[in-house]
């Protein structure tokens, strides 16, 4: 196989990597405020819902927690589901970094001083208000770097998704390199997450750097 | 009468932090509250700012009920939350640890709450902030971020953003405390003038001799009571109770 044809096949398996990843973000990223919030909820059963919730996320692998998305429908439900398994492993990463992030964003919200809510609160802003303007832009601030941590993480970890044969990137390097018995793919694969990754640094860092005004 | 204060409880727990508190502030006056560390001093600004609720006694606000007791149960009921939100406009508060909003530049820091909490304009809410800034001596301020400010002058637009609200009354929990020696005249100065434009002040202070200097009426708490209250000549002068000779004889040295 010419270097150029493996580079093209490949190339089909790093969109759907870059879905995996997109996807994953857009999902997780605001399902982890929700989640954060509702840990502090005033009714006792949702929070501790959400504390097994994570602590089973984070206690589990990743690996593990697919084939249950994927399988757990027909073996727990009897249902068979056309088509499941590009949205079951969506929806396996979502819940897995949803938990990651809630829990940044939880450590991000209790480190804003008290006062900061008081001052806020006897300027006369809502709740809703006081969350939105004052707490909520300087927490991203303060969680930025550990965010970024995940993000180059879930980079790597949508191989992961080879578990359900999916054909991303990960998975096409191993089958190709088998079928061509070449070491060609598993460079090009290499080379494929490095890239990836230093862009996320890339963004990141202009991210973080946009909010350097304060302090 | 601006603000009414009735006989005031607030627990801790167990701790009884505030017994029985009663006193008015009249519109124009100014106030100073003394004593030691733990008497209940923010407790009380806090519940008359509505951030911590009373267990027991009435607020009353330019006549209005905020809070009361209830005969039944002997324990204090709140006005419906459209009726507090007006109340709470009523009011201000300076911290003492300023609690500026880090990420708002200065000017922000005092627009934005008049305008997102009262729905002022833009143009009016930065003229009004403008003015304000130049009354506190920062003008030139207006476009950097508290950070870059001096522990005297973040207190001076910690005033500014509270008097943006256009409050009938302001309380202060010691305003200069956590400054260093060397700022705490330049922010005791604004009050100064706040006091002599006649606006409601409440003061907690260890500042004796702006107390004395300032206030209309000075009230001594110890252990959540009010030992006594008078002129400043009568309480710093020439305290009737034992209570209050011991800790100004503090203050002395
Ligand atoms: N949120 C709280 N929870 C429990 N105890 C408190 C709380 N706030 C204050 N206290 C206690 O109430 C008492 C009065 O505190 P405070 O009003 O801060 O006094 P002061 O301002 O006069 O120093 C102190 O014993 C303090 O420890
Ligand atoms: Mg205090």
């Amino acid at each position: 196989m010419e270097f150029s044809v493996m580079l093209s096949t490949m190339s089909a398996g790093m969109l759907r990597t870059g879905a995996i990843f997109a996807l994953t973000l857009l999902g997780s990223l605001p399902l982890g405020m929700i989640v954060a919030l509702l840990r502090k909820s005033r009714f006792a059963p949702l929070r501790i819902f959400i504390r097994v919730y994570i602590s089973v996320i984070r206690g589990t692998p990743l690996m593990l927690q697919l084939l249950v998305w994927y399988f757990g429908p027909y073996y727990l439900l009897g249902l068979n589901i056309g088509g499941w398994r590009f949205p079951a492993i969506i929806v396996a990463f979502v819940v897995n970094y949803a938990a990651y992030f809630a829990e940044i964003y939880r450590g991000g919200i209790e480190s804003i001083p008290q006062g900061q809510y008081e001052a806020a609160q006897v300027l006369g802003y809502s709740r809703a208000q006081t969350f939105m303007r004052i707490i909520l832009p300087q927490v991203v601030k303060i969680i930025m770097p550990s965010v970024t941590n995940e993000v180059i993480t879930l980079v790597k970890d949508t191989s992961m998704a080879f578990t359900l044969a999916y054909a991303e990137i990960f998975s096409l390097a191993k089958q190709i390199s088998a079928s061509q018995t070449s070491f060609m793919p598993f460079v090009i694969a290499g080379v494929f997450y490095f890239i990836a990754n230093y862009a996320v640094e890339i963004v990141m860092a202009r991210i973080e750097k946009s909010m350097d005004y304060y302090k | 009468m601006i603000l009414e204060m009735k006989k005031i409880r607030k627990k801790f727990g167990g701790l009884e932090v505030l017994q029985d508190i009663s006193f008015d502030i009249d519109s124009g006056e100014v106030v100073s509250i003394i004593g030691p560390s733990g008497s209940g001093k923010s407790t009380l600004l806090r519940c008359a700012t509505f951030l911590e609720t009373i267990d027991g006694g009435d607020i009353i606000y330019m006549g209005d009920k905020a809070a009361w007791t209830d005969e039944q149960t002997g324990g204090a009921v709140y006005a419906n939350a459209q009726k507090l939100k007006k109340f709470r406009g009523y009011c201000g508060l300076v911290f003492q640890q300023f609690n500026l909003f880090p990420h708002y530049s200065i000017m922000k820091n005092i627009t934005d709450a008049p305008m997102k909490v009262q729905g002022m304009g833009r143009e009016e809410a930065e003229a009004n902030a403008v003015e304000l800034l130049r009354k506190m001596g920062i003008e030139d301020k207006a476009d950097g971020y508290p950070y870059q400010l001096s522990g005297g002058q973040q207190q001076r637009v910690a005033i500014a953003r509270a008097l943006a609200m256009k409050l009938e009354i302001l309380f202060f929990d010691e305003p200069t405390s956590a400054l260093d020696p060397e700022l705490t005249g330049e922010v005791l100065k604004v009050i100064k003038q706040l006091a002599d434009e006649n606006m409601t002040m409440v003061v907690v202070t260890h500042e004796m001799s702006f107390a004395k200097a300032v206030s209309d009426r000075v009230i001594f708490m110890d252990g959540g009571v009010i030992v006594e209250q008078g002129t400043p000549k009568d309480v710093l002068e020439n305290p009737s109770e034992e209570r209050t000779r011991q800790f100004l004889s503090v203050f002395e040295r």
